[in-house]
């Protein structure tokens, strides 16, 4: 139970928002996900044991939900938002581009296991467009030119941290 | 006129001194010093109606809970995921404790045990600053225990969601906050009754916009809100203005303020110089408008409940998407499909199986692999999930199909497969549109 042992306190002052056990399923699926960089088999386990739920259960909500992961991503999760909005505004070609520049497929990863891409719906940044959310931190009013600064700085950043 | 984008005027008007220095929390004083039904009297008497979409009558809302339940909730809806509508972001970034005083004074009005801010999860860092804010709030004695010194308590938490644009949907809401999977509830029981809401209690559930008006409400009185706006539909609204204009973003102004006003004087016109040809105002879900060019008298339609919907249309959340002339509709009919169809929840077969076909045949017309026949195909799928489906997300997904087709049928008409003409295979084409 390593996320009991490492988050006691944080998990009991989730418990002691609410007047159920189980509402503490999806932040505890967000910790766990936060801990592992996916929702592991492990993870709905724990989550399971905390909320006092069916594993199965877990499961089913954290499959409902696009935010939680269930494979394994890259270190950076790149979510572009392609939707009207921001297609209006040219993110149909941004992701195109930046697909290309990655060498990767939609929902890939590069090879280099840094960057996941995905094309998602609405962000709430429509009039930044094109925009993503890398990590869930927006990023807006993209080009290729500030994009590639950024990859060069989040590559720097992962070299850092090895 | 600011009365929600007020961080616009003061820098940092997201800290709690600088809110305070601004009248901050004045309003939750002056309804700790009146009867709680007084103040859902001076809430219905302003005329506010909720900026979520639907623009029912808040007060009235609030007056629908039963006063002799002991347990009650109050969940603010920030889950702000239709498509183009950025405005709850805004004031929970810049504004916050706005929000939160709005919220104290309905919690306070229905005399709730506690405040559920629900956040979409993509809203991350703003749902953390959120609990920041809320924090400083509670040193400064003004949420939780015996608020302001009035004796009356009530803690206000926030929950974030993982990416469900139907939680929304203020019944998937309560079911996610449940720590289910988002799923819209059958009604009757409502969320007001007992057995219908948080845990079964009676609940109020409130857009983020609308709640951040009430604090101004209280302070400036029922009667100036009122002078603001038209006869139905009072005071100020947040328009997000996105797609072909040369400044996209929030625009707060009078209600019944005109389409051109908006566009032209405030957002600065078709981007290019070019003409105007199409307006989505609530996002993926409402009718679409035709607009002829920039002189169309369609533009002098005023931007409030009332008027929209004389227009075809509806106000909608206010999430205004403007296309030019060389915006291809049957494309954007196209991508609000394919948005429906990925945020169905799936639990009744009328949505989850139109969306599905839809999107299929919607497809094939954009690679113009379609027969005419197809056209009237996708229209009858669409009619026949109106009114059909458990929540109103089946209508929303039929909407942009009725509308576009009956508006702009020569879009579609082009992509039908000619047998001499070269097909061009690739599923939903990048925007033909200026970019
Ligand atoms: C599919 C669907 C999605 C919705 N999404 C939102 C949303 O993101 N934010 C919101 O405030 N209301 C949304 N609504 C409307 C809510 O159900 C509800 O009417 C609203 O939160 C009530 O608040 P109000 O009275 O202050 O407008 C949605 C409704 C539907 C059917
Ligand atoms: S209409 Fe669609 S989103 Fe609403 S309950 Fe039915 S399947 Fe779910
Ligand atoms: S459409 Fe992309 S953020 Fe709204």
């Amino acid at each position: 139970m390593a996320l009991t042992e490492k988050y006691g306190e944080l998990i009991q002052k989730t418990f002691a928002k609410y007047p159920d056990k189980r509402s503490a399923v999806m932040p505890m699926l967000h910790l766990a996900q936060q801990e592992y960089g996916w929702v592991s088999p492990e993870g709905i386990q724990e989550v399971a044991e905390i909320c006092e739920m069916d594993p199965t259960q877990v499961k089913s909500i954290a499959g409902f939900y696009t935010m939680y992961s269930e494979s394994p991503k890259g270190k950076y999760w790149l979510q572009v938002c392609t939707d009207l909005a921001c297609a209006l505004g040219g993110a149909d070609k941004f992701y195109e581009d930046l697909k290309a520049e990655l060498g990767v497929e939609d929902g890939g990863t590069t090879e280099d296991g840094l960057f996941t891409v995905e094309h998602v719906m609405c962000l709430a940044a429509c009039d930044k467009a094109p925009m993503l959310q890398c990590n869930f931190h927006f990023e807006e009013k993209l080009d290729m030119e500030k994009m590639r600064k950024r990859l060069a700085e989040w590559r720097a950043e992962a070299a850092k941290a090895k | 006129m600011n009365i929600l984008l007020r961080g616009r005027d003061i820098p940092d008007l997201h800290k709690l001194d600088v809110y305070l220095k601004h009248g901050g929390y004045e309003g939750l004083k002056k309804a700790l010093s009146m009867k709680p039904a007084e103040v859902i009297e001076l809430v219905k008497a302003s005329g506010l109606r909720g900026r979520g979409g639907a623009g029912f009558p808040t007060g009235l809302k609030w007056s629908f809970i039963p006063q002799n339940e002991p347990v009650k909730y109050v969940t603010v809806n920030c889950d702000e995921s239709e498509t183009g509508t950025f405005k709850d972001r805004e004031i929970i970034e810049t504004n916050p404790h706005q929000l939160i005083e709005g919220a104290l004074i309905c919690a306070y009005a229905i005399q709730a045990t506690a405040v559920y801010i629900y956040l979409r999860g993509e809203f991350w860092d703003q749902g953390h600053a959120l609990d920041g804010y809320i924090e400083e709030a509670r040193k400064a004695g003004l949420v939780f225990d015996n608020i302001a010194g009035s004796g009356w308590s009530c803690p206000v938490y926030t929950h974030l969601g993982a990416g469900a644009y139907i939680c929304g949907e203020e019944t998937a809401l309560l079911e996610s906050l449940e720590g289910k999977m988002g799923q819209p509830r059958v009604r009757p029981p409502f969320p007001a009754n007992k057995g219908g809401g948080l845990y079964g209690e009676p609940t109020v559930i409130n857009n983020v916009e609308t709640l951040t008006n009430v604090p101004w409400i209280m302070v400036q009185g029922a009667e100036e809100y009122k002078k603001i706006g038209t006869e139905q539909s009072a005071g100020t609204k947040i328009f997000c203005v996105s797609g072909h204009v040369e400044k996209p973003g929030n625009y707060e102004l009078p209600l019944g303020i005109t389409m051109r006003e908006l566009l032209y004087t405030h957002a600065g016109g078709i981007r290019g110089g070019k003409q105007i040809k199409a307006i989505l105002p609530s996002g993926g879900s409402g009718p679409i408008m035709r607009v002829n060019g920039n002189d169309d008298a369609i533009l002098d339609t005023k931007l409030s409940y009332e008027d929209m919907a004389k227009a075809g249309s509806i106000l909608g959340s206010a999430s205004i998407i403007v296309m030019d002339e060389d915006t291809d509709i049957a494309w954007v009919a196209t991508k609000a499909i394919q948005f429906f169809k990925h945020e169905s929840c799936g639990k009744c077969t009328p949505c989850r199986e139109g969306t599905y076909w839809l999107e299929k045949v919607c497809e094939r017309i954009m690679a113009n692999e379609a027969q005419l026949s197809d056209i009237d195909l996708v229209s009858n799928i669409a009619k026949n999930m109106q009114g059909m489906t458990l929540c109103a997300l089946g209508d929303f997904a039929a909407n942009p199909i009725i509308h576009t087709v009956k508006l702009f049928p020569e879009d579609f008409k082009k992509h039908i497969a000619q047998p001499s003409a070269p097909a061009v295979k690739k599923a939903a084409q990048p925007a033909p549109a200026g970019d």
